[in-house]
């Protein structure tokens, strides 16, 4: 360590005559490219700040020369969108379903709006090709456990499924024949041995003659003698091979011992009116609309 | 009597570890106190067998090491400084960069195939802080630990102040790891990003933090040198501003003090702005801060040139630091933060360009005059490698701070690469060259085991770094302009899963760039561990001024050979 100086023999430098550990540091001045960015950002920092909204005051804050905010900015863009739009929407909040479908201008433009609404808040049961999945309806086809006419999808699209809130909800229970003891365990086996029968799957043919006793007794009220359904009621139709919680032998049987009931939120309040149409046409459109 | 205290202090942890066992009513605090218990107990045993060695070698150092021949003593035998806990540290820092890239790969491998999710231990909610942690704090830390302690002790010509204190540190540090490590495992979380553990957590490497702190501050009050070097400086800054940091971050009230849970200080978008002033100033003065520390010692040393500019360094570290601070705000940008204190945060972290780039000038321009070394030189390779990584990184990061480019990039795969080459580029590649010089040096080798494993190391590491930060841009750019792609009506196109799902080829490039990079750190542990054992596999040219054991070892097995011969 010495304060005495000293020259680098490799840059020709002088170095600052400290010693650390063998280590020493050139006096070479700041590099003019670094400094000069250094000093225009700063100038671009200062004039950003004059522009937009910087400083904090006793109320509020400095507005900046554009007076531009992030909540103003995306008011307007909202704002200039929902005027684009507004001829339209008053068709489509005025027309019937049926007249939307009909016009081919209303149709399309709610299609594509009831679409994106899909994206947003349906895909993550229903999925985003709304193919649905266990628990959850596919609603391209033409299965329909609450109906599938344009009134009936708008119908549990507005007022959901099982959700309480809503007083226009959509209610159907199946009766848990195993766990409330309505069956016996062999019953049980029987009736489902009848459901792999309606649904054209490989069966027991005597416990299948057994159970159709047993399902028209107890399971027909609702899913009808040829287990085709009951849209009223939301009792699925069993005499095809979709089913919302599985067709094997066990997964019925589970469905008949203490039944799966799934919940869908009423959308009116959330969305809308318009936004319910437009998600009604939409779904309707998928390929499955009666 | 250092390993007698430290027995001590694991063996009354263990009790309370055990008192939480019987008396917590609280689950995940038992299921947490079974695992560290578990650990302390192993540990005991290893400390239990120190205290036994320590008091042998005491009886020897009293009879002036008579009769052991030089090989068979213990290296911190009339080391100046104590070197000792650096050695301690470098298998941790190897150790926890093993452990925290492992569990990067698994958490990527769950990015790409969600089956790899094991409930609930397992998971990604609870892996992800683990591998955040293990990285940064674990391995990054350790590595801050480490290199202050020995460029400190260098620097300032003085022995680490405090006794048994920098134990304390070391050893109350692993703890703290250990602690916020089996929290997150069985689920235990402030929900903070990179300030996870709870209250009780907090508490404890608020003490071991304080030590720390003495510790560097009693060594530079001690230093025989005029002068504090610029390294100190930055790793001075590093301790202090984390201390400041942690604590505001982590105002809490515990619900109860036999419990876990503790509810934050601050509220809504106070508590938001709060935990990204620190989130991002963990980067700002853990990662860059003390990392440039790390440079300015090792650099030097390694390229055998002076520092390049004194009055840049100066400039350079107040500019920095006074500019890092106000940065944080960026990271809510259109969110319910004032529009204020966004263009504060922005603009703060463009004026940070230049500052954090001087490093970058001051580490390069060390080289000139020196540059043909890095054709012989993997480990100076790896240095200027860290620090290109160091100015991309630290010239992405104002760019991504820009409210129009935010805008396209906030919550995308962008922000992970970015993250990624500035950790994996700049920490992870500067950390791994610092062990490499350390490690012939401080088990006094007359060179590493194997100095071409360096270098594929090196480009391992650099190739999965390419891989990672390059599928992460792409990843980024397109989740980011799917998520804003809309039709000539202004309607919605891509729901969120859609994103998703258009994401996992890069998802499993990434598997790749972490496996990669994950080798070169395997390569290294293997290095490091043959280089301590002794020997060298390939022995290139490499002069180190220090004497080494190796020649005494062969001196002394030379002795009974020839004794053999004339026998």
């Amino acid at each position: 360590m010495s304060e005495k100086s000293h020259i680098d023999q490799v840059s020709g430098v002088e170095t600052t005559g400290h010693e650390w550990d063998g280590i020493r540091e050139l006096n070479n001045p700041l590099p003019r490219w670094w400094l000069w960015i250094f000093y225009a950002t700063i100038v671009y920092s200062i004039g950003y700040m004059i522009w937009f909204p910087a400083i904090p005051l006793l109320n509020g804050n400095t507005p900046g020369l554009s007076g531009e905010t992030n909540r103003g900015k995306l008011q307007a863009e909202l704002a200039a969108v929902a005027q684009e739009r507004e001829a339209i929407t008053a068709q489509i909040s005025a027309s019937s379903l049926e007249e939307i479908r009909d016009n081919p201008e209303l149709q399309r433009f709610a299609a594509a709006s009831g679409s994106s609404l899909f994206k947003v808040n349906c895909s993550q049961c229903h999925g985003s090709g709304a193919q649905g999945g266990p628990g959850y309806p596919n609603l391209n086809d033409d299965d329909w456990i609450w109906g599938g006419s344009l009134e009936a999808i708008h119908q549990t699209i507005a007022h959901g499924v099982r959700f309480e809130e809503d007083d226009d909800t959509r209610f159907g229970e199946m009766p848990a024949f195993g766990r409330d003891e309505l069956l016996e365990r062999d019953e049980m086996t029987q009736t489902a041995e009848f459901v792999l029968k309606l649904s054209g799957q490989s069966h027991d043919p005597a416990a299948a003659e057994a159970g159709q006793v047993l399902f028209e007794e107890n399971c027909a009220a609702c899913h009808g003698e040829a287990g085709g359904g009951d849209v009223e009621a939301g009792a699925p139709a069993l005499n095809d091979t979709l089913w919302l919680y599985g067709g094997a032998k066990d997964q019925i049987l589970a469905q008949l011992n203490q039944p799966k009931h799934g919940v869908m939120p009423a959308w009116q309040q959330r969305l809308g009116e318009v936004a319910v149409k437009e998600l009604a046409i939409y779904v309707h459109s998928l390929g499955g609309g009666q | 009597m250092k390993s007698g205290f430290l027995t001590l202090l694991i063996a009354a942890l263990a009790v309370i570890a055990l008192g939480a066992i019987a008396r917590s009513s609280d689950p995940l605090l038992v299921q947490q106190a079974y695992i560290v218990g578990a650990v302390l107990v192993l540990a005991l045993l290893f400390a239990v067998r120190g205290t036994a060695k320590e008091l042998a070698n005491d009886t020897l150092a009293r009879s002036g090491w008579q009769g052991v021949s030089a090989k068979n003593k213990p290296l911190w035998v009339d080391e100046k400084y104590n070197d000792t806990i650096v050695r301690y540290g470098v298998v941790a820092i190897v150790f926890w960069g093993v452990v925290g890239l492992l569990v990067g790969v698994v958490v990527a491998l769950q990015m790409a195939w969600p089956q790899f999710n094991i409930e609930p231990w397992l998971s990604f909610g609870r892996l992800r802080p683990l591998h955040t942690s293990a990285v940064i704090f674990a391995f990054g830390g350790n590595a801050l630990l480490t290199t202050s302690f020995y460029v400190v002790q260098r620097t300032t010509g003085a022995r680490l102040f405090g006794g048994a204190l920098p134990w304390f540190v070391f050893w109350g540090y692993q703890f703290f790891l250990l602690l916020a490590a089996s929290g997150y495992v069985v689920g235990i979380t402030q929900g903070r990003e990179y300030a996870e553990p709870e209250w009780y957590t907090d508490i404890w490497i608020t003490i071991v933090w304080v030590a720390y702190l003495l510790v560097f501050l009693g060594t530079l009050f001690k230093r025989k040198e005029p002068h504090i070097y610029v390294a100190n400086w930055f790793y001075l800054a590093f301790i202090v501003t984390v201390a400041m940091l942690h604590l505001v971050n982590n105002l809490a009230v515990p619900v109860s003090l036999t419990g876990i849970k503790s509810y934050s200080a601050f509220s809504g978008v106070q508590d938001a702005l709060v935990q990204w002033w620190y989130g991002h100033n963990a980067v700002g003065f853990f990662l860059t801060a003390g990392f440039l520390g790390m440079m300015y010692y090792f650099v030097p040393k390694q390229a055998g040139r002076p520092v390049y500019s004194y009055r840049l360094s100066i400039i350079h570290f107040w500019a920095l630091i006074f500019l890092y601070i106000w940065a944080g705000p960026h990271h809510l940008h259109y969110t319910a933060l004032p529009d204020w204190a966004q263009t504060l945060g922005m603009v703060f972290s463009i004026m940070l360009w230049m500052p954090s780039w001087g490093g970058m000038v001051n580490g390069l321009m060390t080289l000139s005059g020196a540059w043909h070394k890095l054709r012989t030189d993997p480990i100076l390779r790896m240095f200027v490698l860290a620090i290109a990584f160091y100015g991309m990184s630290t010239f992405e990061g104002p760019v991504m701070s820009i409210k129009s480019v935010n805008a396209l990039s906030h919550y995308t795969d962008w922000t992970i690469g970015h993250v990624h080459s500035g950790a994996l580029g700049w920490v992870g590649m500067i950390s791994f060259a610092a062990v490499y010089y350390l490690t012939p040096r401080l088990w006094r080798r007359s060179s590493l085991y194997s100095t071409r494993l360096v270098n594929w190391h090196l480009w391992l590491a650099t190739l999965g770094i390419v891989i990672y930060a390059s599928v992460m841009w792409v990843a980024g750019i397109t989740q980011g302009l799917m998520w804003r792609e809309y039709d000539p009506q202004g309607f919605l196109v891509n729901s969120f899963i859609d994103t998703v799902s258009a994401l996992h080829p890069e998802y499993v490039m990434r598997v790749a760039g972490g496996a990669l990079y994950l080798l070169g750190a395997l390569l290294m542990a293997f290095n490091v561990y043959k280089t301590i054992r002794g020997g060298a596999w390939d022995r290139k040219a490499e002069s180190d001024p220090t004497p080494t054991r190796d020649a005494e070892q062969a001196g002394a097995s030379a002795a009974p050979a020839g004794t053999a011969a004339t026998a």
